[in-house]
């Protein structure tokens, strides 16, 4: 890496060489469909074949004339926040029980425990829940035979459920980011202020929390995106519940067929997520090193 | 002897703690698993074990069509982006040039960004060139997805390389493709299984895409499921679900044996 910006001239064709088959590869995959989705959320209708089209602002004007399309994003950031911060109060303990509390061959095997959900199918887990949730289901049956009176627990096709499922889905992103940044703090440090007589919660609020906060932050960054545009665990834990800004442009895309309208759609929602990567950007990058 | 004790009771409670979050984390799956194998059709308990879903799903065309193409599907997938990703990662890793920071930065749009805008946005553009949905279009698209993964666990691999060996061997006269076959791919061939085993489970296991892409009656096995669920559950969903998980798992326990995870090692 010695001098940059001075690659021989064999060595720049090498490595255009190496990185322009991946590269191109996003750029037709990625890159210019997220372009062509820009064009097409400032027309009228789809310009394939004879059709007319011109350009209009009508599908933005969509969103913010009708208060369904803004009433449900704002739906769809609560569902964001709710379940990053259920991830977050439930994660971050959990990693500092495999970060400081077990040692040895043990943690490891827990840590991969812990992760392997994660690279599981997410909708088969989605399903999972519904078959535990629903009424008459193995819940029903469970709480009915500890509780004395009879009560009847359906879930299935509530917020709840949705929350729930979600929190499952994404639980392992937070417990892994905030590992990775626990696990870097000296335990030494921790020692120090508990020989100096801090208390538990001083030593969580001025020690712990201080050095781990851009490994928490990047974990609920990446669980709040994807939530926002979730559509799959609403329509199946959620049923007729389940609208939510993701499942509004599925169907703009699927049974509407007003593609231009979702394309605005989804348009606005990637600006809500690039707005948010960009502020927390500065931590990210510095919870990657 | 007090705070030894204390440890003692804190670290108990820590243990339940996990035991609780791993009983969430499992407890669905297993009931799920569990239900595949209840011979009533609409889940009632007390359960009777039956092979009768699994028997039933045997004989169903649809799934294993739907199965044999996802499989097809990861496997050419895995080939692509292992390839492509290895040569990113490698020069990514050995040159230092004008703009690689943003080639780097360049890798996160296809996992930060909702697959939901991704998946639409690649049906609008691929309608647009002609490519339409199909299989072709699910390709291009799990490629995409999968390649930042490849790039990103080879790099880790690459990272742990002493250059030192690469140019020893240059000094003992060979060219730099056999310094690099001979001395670096050896080496990082673990990240690349690795990164081929976590391309196979992106693909496999993924959904959004696929389901946006996806021809209708031509589905990959997650779309295919998902429009059944929406007809309605049966005990047939639990037992391809079950064998579904089951050979993800596996696939990245797999994968877990060639790199930490991001843990240590």
């Amino acid at each position: 890496m010695a001098e940059a910006g001075h690659l021989a001239r064999t060595d720049r064709l090498r490595a255009a060489g190496l990185l322009a088959p991946a590269y191109l590869w996003l750029t037709v995959a990625v890159f210019l469909p997220l372009s062509a989705m820009a064009f097409f959320s400032i027309i009228t209708d789809v310009p394939f074949g004879d059709t007319e089209w011109r350009v209009t602002a009508e599908n933005y004007a969509a969103f913010l004339e009708s208060p369904t399309y803004a009433r449900l994003l704002w739906k769809s950031v609560l569902l964001g926040v709710k379940v990053t911060a259920l991830c977050v109060l439930i994660g971050f303990p959990c990693a500092w029980v495999l970060a400081k509390m077990i040692r040895g061959r043990s943690r490891e095997a827990l840590f991969l425990l812990v992760i392997l959900p994660f690279w599981s199918n997410s909708l088969v887990r989605i399903f999972s829940w519904a078959i535990v949730l629903r009424g008459n289901g193995v819940l029903d049956k469970a709480v009915n035979a500890v509780w004395p009176w009879n009560v009847e627990v359906n879930l299935l096709f509530s917020e709840w459920a949705i929350v729930i499922g979600l929190v499952h889905s994404y639980l392992p992103y937070v417990i892994l980011t905030a590992y990775l940044a626990l696990q870097a703090i000296d335990d030494s440090l921790i020692e120090a202020a508990r020989s100096l007589g801090a208390k538990w919660w001083t030593i969580l609020w001025r020690v712990v929390l201080p050095l781990s906060s851009s490994g928490l932050i990047a974990g609920a960054v990446l669980v709040f995106v994807p939530v926002v545009g979730s559509f799959m665990e609403p329509r199946i834990l959620g049923g007729r519940m389940g609208t939510y800004y993701g499942t509004v442009i599925e169907d703009q895309f699927v049974a509407v067929f007003n593609w231009p309208l979702g394309a605005a759609l989804s348009f606005i929602l990637l600006a809500v997520v690039l707005a948010i990567l960009a502020v927390s950007a500065p931590v990210l990058r510095k919870a990657r090193t | 002897m007090r705070a030894r004790n204390r440890s003692r009771i804190a670290g108990t409670l820590g243990r339940a703690y996990l035991a609780m979050i791993l009983l969430f984390l499992y407890a669905p799956i297993l009931v799920m698993a569990a239900m595949s194998f209840n011979a009533s059709e609409f889940y009632q308990l007390p359960f009777e074990f039956s092979t009768t879903w699994y028997e039933r799903m045997a004989g169903n065309d649809a799934i294993l069509r739907a199965a044999a193409r996802s499989i097809w599907i990861a496997m050419v997938v895995t080939a692509i982006a292992t390839a492509l990703g290895t040569a990113s990662a490698v020069a990514l890793w050995r040159y230092d040039f004008w703009g690689k920071r943003v080639l780097q930065v360049l890798l996160f749009p296809p996992i930060a960004i909702p697959w939901l805008i991704t998946g639409t946005a690649m049906l609008i553009f691929f309608f647009g060139v002609g490519i339409g949905r199909g299989t072709p279009a699910v390709i291009i698209g799990h490629v995409a997805l999968a390649l930042p993964y490849v790039i990103v666990v080879v790099t880790a691999r690459l990272a742990t390389f002493e250059r030192v060996l690469e140019e020893a061997a240059r000094s003992l006269g060979a060219s730099p493709w056999l310094a690099t076959q001979a001395v670096m791919l050896p080496w990082i061939a673990p990240g690349v299984i690795a990164g081929a085993l976590f391309a196979f489970a992106v693909s496999f296991d993924q959904f959004v895409i696929s389901y946006f892409l996806s021809e209708p009656g031509d589905s990959t096995l997650p779309v295919l499921i998902y429009t059944a669920i929406r007809k309605g559950f049966t005990p047939e969903i639990n037992a391809i679900s079950t064998i579904i998980i089951a050979f993800s798992m596996v696939v990245m326990l797999i994968a877990a044996r060639f790199t930490s995870f991001g843990g240590e090692r």
